[in-house]
């Protein structure tokens, strides 16, 4: 620890930083540009928190005129359509990362293996579908008229379960971190393959399959394009669906069964606050992302990079 | 002799075949059978005769698709936006690296690190919900903005002008992160020998930049380049989709050969014309993958796919 410190410091010495002035600028220019960041997200927080007149009246506003929780309460009418949503989104979510990682894993163990012989053929196997690709026609016949799972929360869950650039850095992993040695005693003791590439390989290769885990995780999180091709009934909205349908057409929140038949009972009390429930409807997409990535960061950036040295 | 040494491999790695067996299943179910299916671009598909039953139709789907304007519009929009995000996935991260990469405060850099990976985590959904709190009918910028220069108001979602602004400028925001932490990686591996020595020359910090930073980046600059080159008819679906909200007034502008594959097939229910796009995007697309693919392995192995 002490001697990566004093080469940390050897290494900003040598490399001579600029001075004091200029350091200063630069901390001002990347404050300004994390605002540029930020304020879009606090925008549409603020909104959401703003009554429904005060927007109409003078538009969106960074600070509520009036702070109100009217587009929350309304959304939450039928708070469980939202709570089904990030049920389904996290069924979706859990069951899809580990599948995925496991598959995957499960996959590129063999091909990292050099004293197996088709290591090439099935290497180039996952590698081709990332040189070709039947598009959205033939792909969507496969997965309704074949496997049938229109309307299915399987679709939502199998078309990301194997991506081949992960498979290869997951590969290169193995290949540079296993140490072959470790391998071949295991094989002294009678472990079969199996046991070692799960008692031996998995372990040693956490930071890589904590990295994928992520990326999976995001990508199963941020998805709305399965939803929007297989899925019809609401009970199998995510939350990503539901904060599109509440944007392209906010009467969509109102045409909700609960929340109409509220409405009707008010007999007109209530209306349909449409700009800030919009924008409650966006916080409760956005909120768990905004919370989660400053920790998880570090794994993201871990594979990116060695993403970016083999791809 | 082969058959026996087959035979052999296959009882020593029987494990490892098992093992793959879920993920050649996926490949074949999602990639390889689509890839077959591409021929559907032949043929005069119609539901109640399915996959096989429906009869072939030769280029007649290729010769609507190439006598609409709509062929020509997808093709420049998909190219020129991919075009112009290559350059500017370039410029900007270059400049941000090598600015993070000055501080020395390394707590405060860490931070700024922080904030400017946020954007790359958003869903297109929160992007279009970004700009839209922008840009809507009672946007910050109708509402705040523009009147401070005593502007009318805009109908940003009716006017194409401003979109080839537009969806750069969040294209750029939204990725800066990634290529930024693929510049900082590289930019660490530089050897410090070759400071020493230029601060032992007498050479400042900007002089640094300009000799040594730069031009040991040129390698990984082209070949991040080259690789969204491979990719340039293949465009980023939610970006084009969901930011311009789905408006129809602003096709002109926003249409490229994804969204119009999806529109003209799950929308319009054209499966000829929407078959025939797919198909001219995955040919050319492919042709140009593998000839990006061949010059980045010219220039290094290590980044090329195969």
């Amino acid at each position: 620890m002490a001697s990566q410190a004093a080469e940390e410091k050897g290494r900003f010495a040598n490399r001579n930083l600029v001075s004091g002035k200029v350091q200063f600028l630069l901390h001002a220019f990347f404050a300004l540009y994390s605002l540029a960041c930020i304020m879009p997200i606090a925008l549409i927080v603020a909104v959401s928190f703003s009554t429904e007149e005060d927007i109409l009246r003078s538009g969106y506003k960074f600070f509520p005129e009036n702070f109100s929780l009217d587009a929350y309460k309304f959304l939450f009418i039928d708070w469980f359509a939202i709570v089904r949503a990030y049920g389904v989104q996290l069924f979706v979510i859990v069951v899809g990362t580990v599948l995925s990682v496991l598959m995957m894993a499960m996959y590129a163990y063999p091909i990292s293996r050099l004293d197996f012989p088709h290591r090439r053929f099935f290497s180039f196997f996952a590698i081709f579908t990332m040189l070709f690709n039947g598009g959205l026609i033939p792909w969507y016949i496969v997965y309704v008229n074949l496997l049938h799972l229109k309307d299915s929360i399987w679709a939502l869950i199998m078309p990301f379960l194997a991506q081949a650039f992960w498979i290869l850095v997951m590969r290169t992993f193995f290949q540079n971190s296993i140490p072959p040695a470790v391998l071949e005693s295991a094989r002294i003791d009678g472990a079969g393959e199996f046991t070692a590439f799960l008692r031996i390989a998995m372990p040693l290769s956490k930071p890589v399959l904590a990295s994928v885990a992520l990326f999976q995780t995001l990508l199963y999180w941020n998805d709305f394009f399965l939803p929007m091709v297989f899925i019809v009934s609401q009970e199998k909205m995510t939350v990503q669906y539901m904060m599109y349908k509440a944007l392209q057409n906010i009467q969509f929140i109102a045409q909700n069964p609960t929340i109409a038949a509220e409405i009707t009972r008010s007999g007109g009390q209530i209306k349909l606050p449409s700009e800030t429930v919009r924008m409650a409807m966006g916080v409760m997409g956005i909120g768990p992302v905004v919370l989660a990535y400053p920790f998880f960061q570090r794994y993201f950036v871990k594979g990116l990079t060695i993403g970016a040295v083999k791809g | 002799m082969a058959r026996r040494g087959l035979k052999r491999t296959l009882r020593k790695y029987w494990v490892f075949y098992l093992m793959m067996l879920p993920v050649i299943v996926q490949l074949f179910l999602n990639n390889y059978l689509p890839m077959f299916g591409i021929i559907v671009a032949f043929k005069d598909y119609n539901l109640t005769d399915g996959f096989f039953g429906s009869p072939w139709n030769g280029f007649k789907n290729f010769e609507y698709l190439f006598k609409t304007r709509d062929a020509l519009v997808i093709t420049r929009n998909t190219i020129l936006y991919n075009l112009s995000f290559v350059v500017l996935n370039l410029v900007f991260p270059i400049i941000f690296a090598l600015m993070l990469n000055e501080l020395r405060h390394r707590f405060l850099a860490k931070v700024h690190q922080t904030f400017l990976f946020l954007p790359y985590f958003l869903s297109p959904i929160v992007l279009s919900y970004i700009v839209y709190a922008f840009l809507g009918e009672f946007g910050f910028v109708n509402y705040t903005i523009l009147p401070l220069f005593d502007m009318e108001k805009i109908a940003f979602y009716f006017e194409t002008k401003w979109w080839p602004v537009i969806l750069p400028l969040i294209n750029t925001w939204k990725n800066l992160a990634y290529y930024v932490v693929i510049y900082m990686a590289a930019m660490l591996g530089i050897d410090d020998e070759y400071y020493e020595a230029a601060t032992i020359d007498g050479a400042g910090r900007w002089r640094q930049t300009v000799s040594i930073t730069l031009p040991l980046l040129v390698p990984v600059m082209v070949v991040m380049s080259l690789l969204q080159i491979g990719r340039v008819m293949f465009a980023d679906f939610g970006l084009f989709y969901m930011v311009p909200r789905d408006s129809g007034m602003l096709f002109e502008v926003t249409n490229v050969i994804d969204t119009y594959v999806y529109r003209t097939f799950l929308v319009f229910g054209d499966i000829g014309l929407s078959s025939a796009a797919g198909f001219y995007q995955a040919i050319v697309g492919f042709v140009l993958v593998l000839a990006a693919n061949w010059i980045v392995r010219r220039i290094n192995k290590e980044n090329a796919l195969f």
